[in-house]
């Protein structure tokens, strides 16, 4: 007797670097617990599985409430990062390394790595036709394991009945 | 406070926890790891099945088993591989065959 599948379905719309972690966590820890993975790419979330793209994505400190100072190890509670310092060339690197560190110090793999493994594990890959189309990009230009380039109406079809997230 | 089970397996009492996993480690041997792989879909334990198994049981840190990532680094078995090993939750299968805890960790 075979229990139904649980599905989950993530809709992927940014490009920032923060922004790529949550579904590879969730779909990783999904895939895990022996759930069906679908994993939808939209806008500059097409990012995370261009492959001149996602090795490459940042985090920006302009505008970003959450970042403190204390981050670059200075010690000063709660203050943030000076939006006027967040714009002087180089920051948003600076930022970017900063947390690409702190990541791989807890032994968190690249955001390319971490999605091979979702792809090994099973999850369907799949990039948004209208962005695709908006964007001028072809098949070739996503990293292997990206099943398709679909509609939005495709992807509605695909995950009946899935628990869908968009981030 | 979790529900605790008595089951049988290959003729033996144990206690599982709610989420399957042995509560007493004592209570595992390879017979038990045999008729525990069964419960859990896999029929036969071939030698890749035990390399995985007995690599957990090596580095399991307070009973607890290792991550998914940590045994494909450990092991050099690839995900792929374990996914069809151990199939739909490769981790968690492996430490409720192991006789382990539940690995923590998100990747």
């Amino acid at each position: 007797m075979e229990e139904s599948t649980r599905k989950i379905a993530f809709v992927c719309s940014k490009g920032d670097l923060d922004m790529a972690y949550p579904a590879l966590v969730m779909g990783w820890a999904a895939l895990g617990n022996g759930i069906d993975v679908t994993m939808f790419f939209t806008f500059w979330g097409m990012d995370m599985i261009r492959k001149t793209r996602q090795d490459h994505l940042q985090i920006a400190p302009v505008g970003n409430t959450s970042m403190k100072l204390s981050m670059m190890g200075i010690k000063t509670d709660n203050a943030g990062i000076p939006n006027l310092l967040g714009v002087l060339p180089g920051m948003t690197a600076v930022a970017t390394k900063l947390m690409k560190d702190k990541m791989h110090s807890i032994g968190v793999p690249p955001v390319s790595e971490y999605l091979s493994m979702l792809v090994d594990g099973g999850a369907h890959l799949y990039a948004c036709k209208m962005s695709v189309d908006m964007m001028g990009l072809k098949k070739e230009d996503f990293v292997e394991g990206v099943i398709d380039i679909v509609t939005a109406g495709d992807f509605m079809d695909m995950t009946e009945g899935a628990q869908i997230i968009f981030i | 406070m979790q529900t605790l089970t008595k089951n049988t397996i290959g003729g033996k009492e144990i206690m599982l926890n709610g989420e399957g996993f042995l509560v007493h480690a004592e209570d595992w041997d390879k017979q038990l790891a045999i008729g525990i792989a069964v419960a859990e879909g896999i029929a036969d334990l071939t030698d890749d099945h035990w390399k995985v198994i007995n690599f957990c049981r090596q580095t399991a840190q307070n009973s607890k088993s290792p991550t998914l990532r940590q045994i494909t680094t450990g092991t050099g078995i690839s995900t792929k591989t374990m996914f069809a090993l151990f199939p739909k939750g490769p981790a968690k299968k492996v430490a409720r065959i192991a006789g382990l805890g539940k690995p923590e960790g998100c990747v």
